[in-house]
């Protein structure tokens, strides 16, 4: 029993011990259980997503004729539509992604350091936006710029005209506002985690020294929040390719991305093989890239 | 702070409004204002009418309610116990193992939750297990997309958690299962509960794998919500969006008193 006791203090005042490792101060298991204790949920796992994303890529090499090919591959690589889902699908992204890294780190910056009051209120405001569904935002823009809505009114309203400017909710540019206003919030929370962490005599040794305020951020503030906004915006990068709702809620024939054409061809077409081409594309994408977000994450210590 | 003449405060004041009022806030008012209305050709919805929730509150829809929260309690509940071993299980492994643990968990995330119900779709429309067609095929799926959240929220507290009292337990003689249930996750119990409601919010607005496999006598809220947008009922429309969103924030609501009260613990 004393042993014990000496044992955890011991531990207790190793430097730097507590924290991130752990010392097993107990009779420690033998690895062997522990490795009994972790499968049930790898199984289960294993069971309901690995089985069935390897039955995906299993598919996309068996054509409906029969046999197993690259077939698949070559038909749906050859299509147009393919290509043309591709290139919408990653310029979409690209664009949302530049956007909300722009709109966030400037949104970021006034609540952190121009705060005013309420400042608290918004970023509290901020948490219950993420907890929303993507395609309520698509919903709303339908009311605000759509054939009848907010705008095309006060448009013929004002004007007498018979019908308004703004026609773009149902072509990509539609989606790339819908999806710089949902994901905004997903860059501005790191932000705002990394501000809080900035010592602000930083700023006012800048200020009193003479930097001004395009300066300071520049040399200051950017500096410290790259971490954030690399690890921010890789994961908005990731969500944008995947995004479903806000495309499908868009309900525009001209716009189709990866998901769509996912959901077209297996839904819609009953081409099961051909969705399963397309969704491992998809899969090694976002895959990829959001393995290049954990790393950079990582290393960003967020 | 950055700026400091009392002009200059005021004109990012403005700036800040004008982005951050037409880009976040009227979304969420132009969505409340349009479920009390019957038509929107000016710049205010005109009609008023609380007909929208009269449908929003019954038959089709009040069973689309019931089909969301039943599918989001169980699959909350299912992820987060999945999601809570598997990060308990992999705390314990050496680093090699717990990496592998790690990246397998969060893989759910990165893959396109489409492509999520394509491969559940697939995998459970043959005869080992046929689940097509059964409320369950819709509920794993959203188990399977929200454990990823739940066991990276639960990994993340664990990593912050002091291990001494687990060790100050343990060498006072406390079983391992004795010191699970009494010590570890007492004190975890403020980030399971933070997880159960990110799970339950994002199982509450899951549209894209649903859309793949729900069956007809099981649509949920957001699928029905589509279903009317897309035949032009939008004001029935935005009444059970806001029905939707008034749920969510309920159960977030009363999720977060059961954290307050436990980490005064």
């Amino acid at each position: 029993m004393t042993e014990a006791v000496r044992e955890v203090r011991a531990v207790r005042g190793r430097p730097g011990a507590p924290g991130g490792s752990r010392r097993p101060s107990t009779a420690p298991r033998p690895s062997a259980t522990r490795l009994l204790w972790a499968l049930p949920p790898v199984a289960l796992l294993a069971l309901v997503f690995l089985y069935p994303l390897a039955l995906v890529v299993q598919q996309s090499f068996q054509p409906d004729t029969g046999g197993t090919s690259v077939q698949p591959y070559a038909d749906v690589f050859a299509s147009e539509a393919f290509r043309e889902a591709l290139w919408t699908t990653v310029w979409l992204a690209l664009g949302s992604t530049a956007g909300c890294l722009v709109l966030g780190f400037a949104l970021a910056l006034v609540i952190a350091f121009v705060p005013f009051p309420g400042a608290r209120a918004v970023s509290r405001f901020i948490d219950v936006f993420l907890s929303f569904p993507s395609f309520l935002i698509t919903l709303a823009l339908l009311f605000i710029y759509g054939t009848v809505g907010m705008a095309n009114g006060l448009w013929t309203d004002v004007t007498g005209a018979a019908e308004g400017p703004f026609q773009f909710l149902t072509t990509p540019w539609g989606v790339l506002l819908a999806e710089i206003t949902y994901f905004t919030p997903f860059v501005m929370r790191p932000l705002l985690a990394a501000f809080s962490q900035l010592d602000t005599a930083q700023l006012e040794a800048a200020s009193s020294l003479g930097a001004r305020a395009p300066r300071i951020i520049r040399q200051v503030v950017l500096p410290e929040a790259l971490p954030a906004l690399a690890a921010g915006g890789s994961l908005v990068l990731v969500l944008c390719l995947n995004e479903f709702g806000i495309v499908l809620f868009t309900g525009a024939k001209g716009v189709t991305t990866l998901p769509m054409l996912v959901y077209g061809k297996a839904i819609l077409e009953s081409d099961y093989p051909g969705a399963c081409v397309v969704a491992v594309v998809n899969v090694l994408i976002s895959v990829g890239l959001y393995g290049l977000y954990r790393v950079v994450s990582r290393r960003a210590g967020a | 702070m950055l700026v400091h003449s009392r002009k200059a405060k005021w004109a990012v004041w403005a700036l800040f409004l004008l982005l951050f009022v037409p880009l976040f806030a009227l979304p969420l008012l132009v969505v409340l204002g349009a479920s009390f209305a019957t038509n929107w050709s000016s710049v205010l919805p005109s009609g008023l009418t609380a007909a929208n929730y009269q449908a929003a509150t019954r038959g089709e829809a009040l069973q689309a309610l019931t089909t969301s929260l039943v599918t989001a309690v169980t699959a909350s509940l299912l992820a987060l116990a999945a999601g809570t071993w598997a990060a308990l299980a992999a705390a314990a492994l050496g680093k090699r193992h717990r990496k592998v643990m790690d990246a397998l968990f969060v893989l759910p995330v990165a893959v396109p939750s489409v492509v999520v119900g394509l491969a559940i779709l697939v995998a459970f429309s043959q005869p080992p297990m046929l689940l097509n067609g059964t409320r369950w095929i819709v509920i794993i799926a959203h188990t399977v997309l929200v454990t990823a959240f739940a066991h990276q929220s639960v990994s993340a507290a664990i990593t912050r958690l002091d291990p001494a009292y687990e060790q100050a337990a343990a060498s006072l003689g406390a079983r391992p299962a004795h010191v699970l249930f009494r010590v570890k996750l007492p004190l975890l119990l403020p980030s399971l509960t933070a997880a159960a409601g990110l799970c339950f919010a994002l199982s509450m607005g899951e549209l894209s794998a649903t859309m793949m496999l729900y069956p007809p006598d099981w649509t949920p809220l957001p699928v029905l919500i589509y279903a009317s947008t897309d035949r032009g009922a939008l004001f029935t429309g935005s009444a059970i969006a806001v029905v939707l969103m008034a749920a969510t924030l309920l159960v977030l609501f009363a999720v977060s008193r059961i954290r307050t009260r436990a980490s005064y613990r």
